[in-house]
């Protein structure tokens, strides 16, 4: 089989097609999952907190 | 700075100056009157100076141990500097080839000086000069930070930072000698490529090594769009640069690629160094330096992520629209406009993002001009990416294409977003970083601002109007059916928009240099003896310190 225009073209317009709209989905499952609440919080603020030191626990 | 290696660290960077060396030597041997023997010549300089440097303080005490208290913020500093330094040379440049438009007899008869050879220099000097040296300085900062660790070690940052300079300098005196493989932004030819790929690898690992060392589980968005930044450009180098030098001993190479496949490739890597350079790097300082300067959260981080993941879905299928009515079929260009137009979207999210995390802080924008810089690269953005997914539309660029009103939209993106972000990121980080109370006169700072906003809205201005003017005349007909005007026609219409534009960019430039001046001036200032705060004190094993207002 050679990879020819044709093929080129109904490839990205039925496969592209599907797998950017999964990828869309599963973002905004991730972005909207409950459990992914706080931590998203969490990182939001904590880049604010003052303390210029690592961490060295 | 050799002081803060590690003797095993001093004897590597020996190593790597020593190879350095040898490559230099070889360039110069097989070039010899090509320039490429001349750029091998550089390399060997610069081997030659680094080695001094590491050999003179060589024997200096190794660091202490109390280091890894604290970040590692030298090469930050250093790159900052380097930025501005950039800053005022490409866009002194820039003036200048802004003034030949005005003059063409500027050039003074040297070869070097010709348009096509300066203007090269101005958009690698502001792109990767000025904004690759901000990005790598800030996103050092902003790892270190948002990860809680310090970088692993105290090598690689540095390799990574002068490695790039090493890259820039190649690029800006290659195009003065007349070396370019003439495609657009991605001029060096195949050795200083070959040599960013390095540079670049060694950028992305120690960035995810970072990473790997952090306190905190989730990575703070900022860092997804670094590093969104780091990797795509290295895809997209590698692919557009693929190249087969006609020898070793020459600076002259030919694409892999030809006819519309090298557009083609051309313009993937094109728009997305667009989106990855100009775009996502800048987010990523948006996302940190506006919510930290601002006192205030960013607005919504759900937002922060679906638009991240949409700019990089959306951006990487955009690039065909730089390509509209070419031999290009047409149904490409068709897809290139819709994510074009679909853009927007994800990219309004993020300009309305950081508007509405200034919500509420409006008095904080009106009093500080740091603040105030941000503020102005958000609405610009929002700006920019609403002209930019117009223009990708074929009828509106059929209008658009070959005139000013390209050049236009390129600065509203290049003046009002990348360069006032970056403003606005260097004048907080400043005194972070050299730990200063302040910058050393809010004044100059607020000079600076007025400038730039004013420097850029003329520049656009003028540009748009340009043109506009141009592409209307370029297709008026008369009634006997033929073009009504010449081309000469519109340079004489265009004449006095280029007179404004390089007035403009004179303003942008004049502020550029106030704020090189104040940053030299903030650093030789004696820091005040601040009183420690609690803040400033480690956080004890365990470390759940709280910070007031939390
Ligand atoms: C002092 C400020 C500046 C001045 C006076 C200036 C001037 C110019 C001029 C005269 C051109 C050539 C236009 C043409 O060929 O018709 C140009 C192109 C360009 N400049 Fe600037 N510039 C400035 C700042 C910047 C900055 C800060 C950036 C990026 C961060 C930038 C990015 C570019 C780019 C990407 C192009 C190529 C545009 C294209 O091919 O469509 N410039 N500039
Ligand atoms: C949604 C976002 C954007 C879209 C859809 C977009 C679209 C476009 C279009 C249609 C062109 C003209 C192509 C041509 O006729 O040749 C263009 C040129 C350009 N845009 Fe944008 N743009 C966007 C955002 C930006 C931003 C934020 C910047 C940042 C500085 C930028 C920088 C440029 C540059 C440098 C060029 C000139 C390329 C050349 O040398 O010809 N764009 N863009």
């Amino acid at each position: 089989m050679t990879l020819d225009h044709d093929i080129l073209v109904w490839f990205s317009k039925s496969f592209g097609l599907f797998y950017l709209l999964a990828m869309s989905l599963v973002v905004l499952v991730y972005a909207y999952w409950p459990s992914n609440k706080k931590p998203f919080e969490h990182a939001a603020q904590a880049i604010l907190q003052d303390d210029d030191k690592p961490y060295r626990g | 700075m050799i002081a803060q290696l590690t003797k095993n660290e001093r004897q590597v960077a020996l190593l790597i100056l020593l190879a350095l060396a040898v490559v230099g030597i070889a360039m110069a041997a097989g070039g010899r009157h090509d320039p490429f023997g001349a750029h091998g010549a550089l390399v060997l300089l610069a081997a030659i100076v680094g080695s001094f440097a590491v050999i003179s303080g060589y024997y200096a005490p190794e660091p202490p141990e109390s280091r890894l208290d604290s970040y590692y913020d030298d090469p930050s500093k250093a790159g900052i500097i380097l930025a501005m330094i950039w800053a005022v040379i490409a866009m002194f440049v820039g003036d200048w080839v802004a003034w030949l438009l005005v003059n063409p007899n500027l050039t003074f008869d040297a070869g070097w000086a010709s348009f096509g050879r300066l203007r090269p220099v101005h958009t690698s000097g502001v792109i990767f000069g000025f904004g690759g040296n901000a990005l790598i300085a800030t996103s050092y900062y902003v790892m270190q930070r948002t990860s809680r660790a310090r970088m692993p070690d105290q090598l690689t940052p540095w390799f990574v930072l002068l490695g790039y300079n090493l890259f820039c300098v190649i690029a800006a005196t290659g195009y003065l000698m007349g070396v370019t493989q003439s495609k657009e932004y991605a001029e060096p030819e195949w050795y200083a490529d070959i040599w960013l790929v390095i540079v670049w690898v060694a950028y992305f690992v120690l960035y995810l090594r970072t990473l790997a060392r952090r306190k905190e589980p989730h990575i703070y968005v900022a860092n997804w769009y670094y590093l969104a930044f780091i990797l795509v450009v290295a895809m997209l180098h590698i692919v557009n640069n693929l190249a087969v030098p006609i020898s070793w001993g020459s600076a002259k190479s030919y694409s892999l690629f030809s006819g519309v496949q090298d557009a083609m490739t051309e313009w993937w890597y094109g728009h997305n160094a667009v989106a990855f350079f100009l775009t996502s790097g800048f987010l990523g300082m948006l996302y940190y330096y506006m919510p930290k300067r601002a006192g205030r959260p960013i607005y919504s981080y759900r937002m922060s992520i679906i638009s991240f993941w949409g700019i990089t879905f959306f951006y990487m299928w955009a690039g065909s629209h730089h390509l509209h009515y070419t031999a290009l079929p047409q149904w490409v260009q068709s897809l290139g406009m819709t994510f074009s137009v679909m853009l927007l979207i994800p990219s309004w999210v993020s300009a309305g993002n950081a508007l509405m995390t200034l919500n509420g802080a409006w008095h904080k924008v009106r009093d500080d001009a740091v603040l105030r810089f941000m503020m102005v690269a958000a609405v610009f953005y929002g700006l920019t990416t609403f002209e930019g997914s117009f223009m990708a539309i074929r009828p509106v660029n059929s209008l658009s294409h070959y005139t000013d009103w390209t050049v236009g939209h390129v600065h509203a993106g290049a003046l009002g977003w990348v360069a006032m972000i970056t403003f606005g990121a260097i004048y907080a980080s400043v005194p972070w970083l050299w730990k200063r109370e302040a910058m050393y006169s809010a004044r100059l700072v607020e000079a600076h601002f007025w400038l730039a906003v004013g420097g850029t809205v003329i520049y656009v201005f003028a540009m748009w109007n340009s043109g506009i003017i141009q592409g209307l005349m370029w297709r008026t007909y008369n009634e006997s059916g033929t073009l009504a005007y010449s081309f000469v026609d519109s340079l004489v219409a265009m004449h006095p928009y280029y007179i404004a534009r390089a007035v403009g960019g004179l303003f942008f430039l004049l502020g550029a240099v106030i704020g090189l001046y104040n940053i030299w001036m903030t650093i030789r200032t004696a820091p005040q003896a601040a009183p420690e705060t609690a803040a400033d004190r480690p956080v004890l094993a365990g470390g759940a310190v709280l910070q007031a207002g939390e």
